[in-house]
């Protein structure tokens, strides 16, 4: 190695420090002292703190209200990563096939995009109202009532995630879409391929890397969900609503038990590295065209 | 002259995504609407608009002061996020640092951290520093979630630039701080912007940290005094829609003012390989 590489190791490793700093600080450290507290009965008003071992993951195998949070989770996430993916690649391909006002349609779409979760939550409330709402109103006065029916709050909570988050999906997709050549266009033009052909045959696959991502962004976002539903229904109702990372933050802060919450922490933590790790896999062995 | 079929399609188009936007503009009307008339539709428009609900918010809640917490912690969050990531993003782009694939999958990795996984030692944390119910704590814990995401980001910018550009200067006799000030800084301004940008709505929007560590109006966040909106006898529906539009004021301002800068970062943090 020669003195100026060496120079260059040591300022890289200079200017690399507070982040290293920072990051080792205030998110490995808290991750490896939450795996210490989920082995252990931590419940601080009642004075109680020993190491149980893996008693609480134990307890989670058995736990309904767990399996109910897990269950709902799943449902969720499969469903608003489904929405979002439908009206995300059909809004993009709609403004790529705008002329003009492009950049107000996409105004459109940030907006809602940037909205804090907790204005979402407050927006679909009102929308959601038994009786002024615009949705019941819409509906020709069947007065459901979406947050406080056990049957529909999943599907309410859902939609407002959906509406703040779809955008996401449609920006990248567009961007995609911008960067493919017209000349691929033109020569399907010529080939004589019709539009629904030039759809499926060119457009589609050459938004599946873009998608494939969108799709993995979105899906670690819904996997650890709490925002909109801990504003717009805490939970309920009967725990409807209640995804892992909801009733992990009730038993850390609301019932106060540190360790069996730190465990259902931890088990949010592995599901969404896990799920992050097998799609990055997909990606890296290329089985996606770019 | 008569609108052509692209024409028309072009407004179904933008038609369309307005009303899209409608729970948003929903309650951009409610904020205006004078009280008696809110649980009473139809009719959908108001008889005439009023700022009553404004001036309540303005005058006798704590969204005041929550608007100034909100304000001052995503500045701090986004000065911080650079200060620190800025130095770290160039070395990861253009200096050989040892087990850099480690750290870049550490940084990868950690943009996915669920903010749940952390939140129990975090609390514990700021209480042991006396932390909790402080700007510092927040914008502590802001900072360094944002910055994965802001490495991540600047590095990718960072190797935009031409490198000759930075040889250039080295030539020159210029050193590191001086190439940074001169050649890196002002090459990298819209990446810059862009990356601030999104830490700024990062820091603007979090809930479960600012909600966790805030304890009252000395640093509750904008969407914290929003979820916690209080309601004496019944909802105030339409107090609530006006702090809902003063909480989304940045962001919109945002959208409307900064859509390329803010488009170009969303489509960079994740395509940027």
């Amino acid at each position: 190695m020669t003195r100026r590489e060496a120079a260059d190791r040591r300022q890289g490793m200079l200017l690399l420090a507070p982040t290293a700093v920072a990051l080792g600080a205030l998110t490995v450290y808290p991750a490896a002292w939450v795996l210490w507290l989920s082995l252990q009965h931590r419940v601080p008003i009642f004075g109680v703190s020993r190491f149980a071992g893996l008693d609480n993951f134990a307890f989670l195998t058995i736990d309904a209200r767990f399996w109910s949070a897990a269950h709902t989770t799943a449902v969720f996430t499969v469903a608003s990563v489904a929405l979002e993916v439908v009206l995300g690649v059909a809004a993009a391909l709609a403004i790529n096939a705008q002329r003009r006002g492009r950049a107000v349609a996409l105004s459109f779409l940030l907006l809602a995009w940037a909205m804090p979760a907790v204005v979402a939550a407050k927006l679909f409330e009102w929308l959601y109202h038994p009786v002024a709402g615009l949705i019941n109103v819409a509906l020709g006065r069947h007065a459901l009532n979406w947050l406080g029916d056990p049957g529909i709050a999943l599907a309410a909570v859902t939609l407002a995630d959906v509406w703040r988050t779809m955008p996401f999906v449609a920006i990248l997709c567009y961007a995609r879409l911008l960067a493919i050549p017209a000349d691929l266009y033109e020569a399907a033009q010529v080939d004589g391929a019709g539009r629904l052909a030039t759809l499926t045959r060119i457009t589609l696959p050459l938004l599946g890397r873009i998608l494939l991502l969108a799709v993995l962004f979105r899906t670690l976002d819904a996997l650890r969900a709490f925002d909109i539903m801990f504003v717009l229904t805490g939970g309920g109702p009967a725990n409807t609503t209640e995804t892992l990372t909801v009733y992990a933050y009730r038993a850390l802060f609301q019932t106060l038990q540190l360790g069996f919450g730190s465990a259902l922490s931890v088990v949010v933590f592995v599901l969404v590295m896990g799920v992050a790790w097998a799609y990055l896999r997909i990606l890296r062995t290329g089985s996606v065209a770019a | 002259m008569r609108p052509t079929p692209r024409t028309v399609a072009d407004l179904v188009i933008v038609a369309a995504l307005a009303a899209y936007a409608i729970p948003f503009f929903w309650q951009l009307l409610t904020s205006f609407k004078p009280e008696a008339e809110l649980l009473r539709i139809p009719p959908l428009l108001p008889s005439h608009l009023t700022l009553a609900h404004y001036r309540v918010v303005l005058e006798q809640s704590l969204m005041p002061r929550a608007l100034a917490n909100s304000l001052g912690i995503a500045t701090l969050t986004t000065v911080a996020a650079l200060v620190v990531g800025l130095p770290g993003a160039y070395a990861v782009a253009r200096r050989p640092v040892p087990g850099k694939r480690w750290l870049l999958l550490a940084i990868v990795a950690s943009t996915a951290f669920p903010q749940i996984a952390t939140v129990s030692p975090l609390y514990l944390l700021m209480r042991a520093l006396d932390l909790r119910d402080t700007w510092t704590g927040l914008v502590l814990v802001h900072a360094s979630f944002a910055l994965p995401l802001t490495v991540w980001l600047l590095a990718g910018f960072i190797r935009e630039i031409p490198i000759e550009a930075e040889e250039a200067a080295a030539v020159d006799g210029a050193g590191l701080a001086k190439t940074f000030r001169w050649v890196v800084v002002p090459l990298l301004a819209p990446g810059l912007a862009s990356t601030a940008l999104l830490t700024f709505l990062f820091s603007w929007n979090e809930f479960l940290f600012a909600y966790t560590f805030t304890v009252s109006e000395a640093s509750r966040t904008i969407p914290v005094a929003l979820a916690l909106f209080p309601g004496v006898f019944e909802v105030p529906w339409g107090d609530i829609a006006a702090a809902s539009m003063l909480a989304s004021l940045p962001p919109v301002l945002i959208v409307v003012a900064l859509q390329r800068f803010l488009v170009r970062g969303l489509v960079a943090g994740a395509v940027k390989e």
